[in-house]
């Protein structure tokens, strides 16, 4: 009896899952499947499903109006450029407030994540005046700084939480059986923070691959990333939705694979650690 | 050789004062309990001893060398820690096999070594394992092995049982034990559990308050406990105080007897009397919580089954070459 009634939450939780999954996809999956339509099909009330004419027009049209490749180069450089500076500078920082923490350390950190409350837009204006007087307006350096600071606290806040919990027993452990600092770093630090370093790095790539706000209002044509790249589809000429939606599939592309391959880590960087 | 000598050890942690002078002879070879209540700073003391902390002020001696200015891995010392804190991305052979790659053995004596305690352990099986695929007890054994590999001067063991379940840490305390007079190496054991403390020493430490209250063997401690706290947190159950005018006719502020040297009689008229409170039954042994009235509780032990219970008025007679007497500053008052 009490077995059969397991059974049976098991089966309606699965159930419930696998429902609430769908529904958190199902957007990516209409995107997909309207790339595939033509315009009018895509406006097309009611909408049709799967039995509709598939066409990869859209991607044809998409690819000789704007040049993919130059925009999907702009933003690996831009989000792996900007996740590893942050990285470069992150790293110390979480590792000296983890390791030696002071009176101050609480308070700095919240000081950093504070800076993520205020909302970009305004900024906007400053910012603009002053990257258009460096000319650094739709360059790619402007963008891996300005993303790059942007995720600064949040990668600063994810690598202190996994440092933190390096047991400090393990590093006497070492520090007994005779390793010196350096060799504690290399045998015994390094390997037990990479899973750590990994799920945060494979986060800021998400966001920076994703940010609009900045690199819509930075930059034109040169520098822009993919995120403007879709964006061009939406304003001129009115809404295009499937060659918006064949942009957007293809500027998703990328990332959703890096995705699909890295779950284990992501999981555990989205949890900030609490998955063991 | 591993003799280690305390003199004047003091530790503070800011204002604040933890070890507030401790003198300790431990003889090479010898197993030593540190023993105390939680937050007595009996792993301050292990951790000074193994550098992992520097002193405030005194000498601690290794085979007769001042090493306070030596780096822990330098003071021939090994730590198992209560946590285990084995390195986790490491199999059982990198972790017993680790200290001894940083002192630049070569592999194939590494590996030899590391086999020989791995065997001695009945770790054989799980060298290749990582410490999260195993048990609790194997980890611990892996700890262990960690510390035995280098064949150090001493073993440093902070309560290295009290994360195992009951069974498990008494036949873990046999096998360290065991282990520690195979290989002759000085012990030093930190524990809050005096059943632990009083079955594996040689000598027993009792720290209070960040001071030793007495050092001696554990036969020692039970039969002239030098003060009241020693009396008190020695023995289980606990020996029985009474003060006032019954300690003054015998000449002391306090008498403590123990609960297994009260002879319980059933309707006598000496000794102390009063009602039975709660009565223990073990089979092995009848435990007596006795309202003495103007005598306090009083617990009583007696071995084997007696068909006393709760409720009825017993009379216990403490034995009189068995009375501990203390005086107003709770000292022992010997002869
Ligand atoms: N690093 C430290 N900083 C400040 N106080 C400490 C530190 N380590 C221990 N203490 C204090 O020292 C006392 C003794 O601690 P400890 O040696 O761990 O006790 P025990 O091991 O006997 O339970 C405790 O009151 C504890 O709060
Ligand atoms: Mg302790």
């Amino acid at each position: 009896m009490a077995r059969m009634a397991t059974t049976r939450r098991v089966v309606i939780s699965t159930i419930g899952a696998w429902f609430f999954g769908f529904l958190i996809f199902f957007p990516i999956l209409w995107m997909v499947l309207t790339s595939f339509k033509t315009e009018l099909e895509a406006f097309a009330i009611p909408p049709s499903f799967l039995f509709f004419h598939w066409t990869t027009e859209n991607y044809v049209t998409v690819q000789e109006r704007s040049d993919y490749f130059h925009h999907a180069l702009n933003s690996v450089i831009i989000a792996g450029g900007s996740t590893l500076i942050a990285l470069l500078i992150a790293i110390p920082a979480a590792w000296s407030m983890a390791f030696s923490p002071t009176k101050r350390t609480k308070d700095i950190l919240l000081w950093m994540l504070s800076t993520k409350m205020m909302p970009p837009v305004g900024v906007l204006v400053p910012i603009y005046l002053i990257y258009k007087s460096f000319g650094l307006l739709d360059s790619r350096i402007g963008l891996v700084f300005i993303l790059c600071l942007g995720n600064l606290p949040i990668v600063i806040w994810m690598l202190f939480t996994y440092f933190k919990e390096i047991p400090r027993d393990i590093l006497e452990a070492a520090r007994m059986d005779g390793a010196t600092i350096g060799r504690e770093l290399v045998y015994v630090l390094t390997p037990m923070a990479i899973p750590g370093l990994a799920s945060t790095m494979l986060l800021n790539l998400i966001l920076a691959w994703n940010e609009a706000f900045w690199t819509l209002n930075l930059s034109t044509s040169n520098a822009a990333p993919l995120t403007t790249f879709i964006a061009s589809y939406s304003s001129p000429e009115g809404l295009f939705w499937a060659k918006l939606s064949a942009a957007s599939t293809l500027a998703i592309a990328p990332i959703l694979v890096l995705g699909w391959f890295s779950q284990k880590q992501l999981v555990r960087g989205l949890t900030f650690g609490a998955v063991k | 050789m591993g003799q280690i000598t305390l003199q004047d050890v003091q530790k503070s942690f800011g204002p604040v004062h933890i070890i507030k002078g401790a003198d300790l002879e431990i003889a090479d070879g010898s197993f030593v309990v540190f023993v105390g209540p939680s937050g007595c700073g009996k792993t301050t003391l292990l951790r000074l001893i193994a550098g992992l902390e520097d002193v405030s002020g005194g000498k601690i001696l290794i085979d007769g060398k001042n090493v306070v200015d030596t780096p822990p891995a330098k003071r021939g010392l090994s730590m198992v820690f209560q946590s285990y804190a084995l390195y986790p991305h490491m199999s059982v052979r990198g972790n017993i096999g680790f200290g001894l790659k940083m002192a630049g053995l070569s592999k194939d004596e590494t590996n030899r070594k590391v086999e020989a305690a791995a065997a001695t352990l009945n770790l054989t099986p799980y060298l290749d394992r990582k410490p999260r695929e195993l048990s609790g007890g194997q980890r611990q054994r892996v700890a262990i092995g960690r510390a035995i590999v280098r064949e150090p001067k001493a073993f440093l063991f902070d309560e290295p049982l009290s994360n195992l379940d009951a069974a498990l840490r008494v036949q873990m305390r046999i096998e360290v034990t065991r282990l520690q007079k195979q290989l002759g190496t000085t012990a030093i054991y930190v524990t809050h559990d005096q059943v632990e403390a009083m079955t594996m020493a040689d000598k027993i430490v009792v720290l209070n308050g960040g001071k030793i209250e007495q050092y001696g063997s554990p036969l020692e401690l039970y039969e002239k406990p030098a003060n009241l706290f020693v009396a008190g947190f020695i023995g289980s159950p606990k020996m029985n105080f009474v003060t006032g005018e019954h300690a003054l006719q015998k000449g002391a502020a306090t008498i403590g007897v123990r609960p297994e040297h009260l002879k319980i009689e059933r309707d006598g008229a000496g000794g102390w009397q009063g009602t039975i409170a709660v009565a223990e039954h073990l089979g092995s042994d009848t435990f007596l919580y006795v309202d003495a009235g103007p005598f306090g509780m009083l617990t009583a032990r007696y071995i084997g089954e007696l068909s006393l219970h709760a409720g009825d008025r017993v009379s216990l007679v403490p034995d009189p070459a068995r009375i501990h007497r203390f005086d107003a500053g709770g000292n022992a008052i010997r002869g």
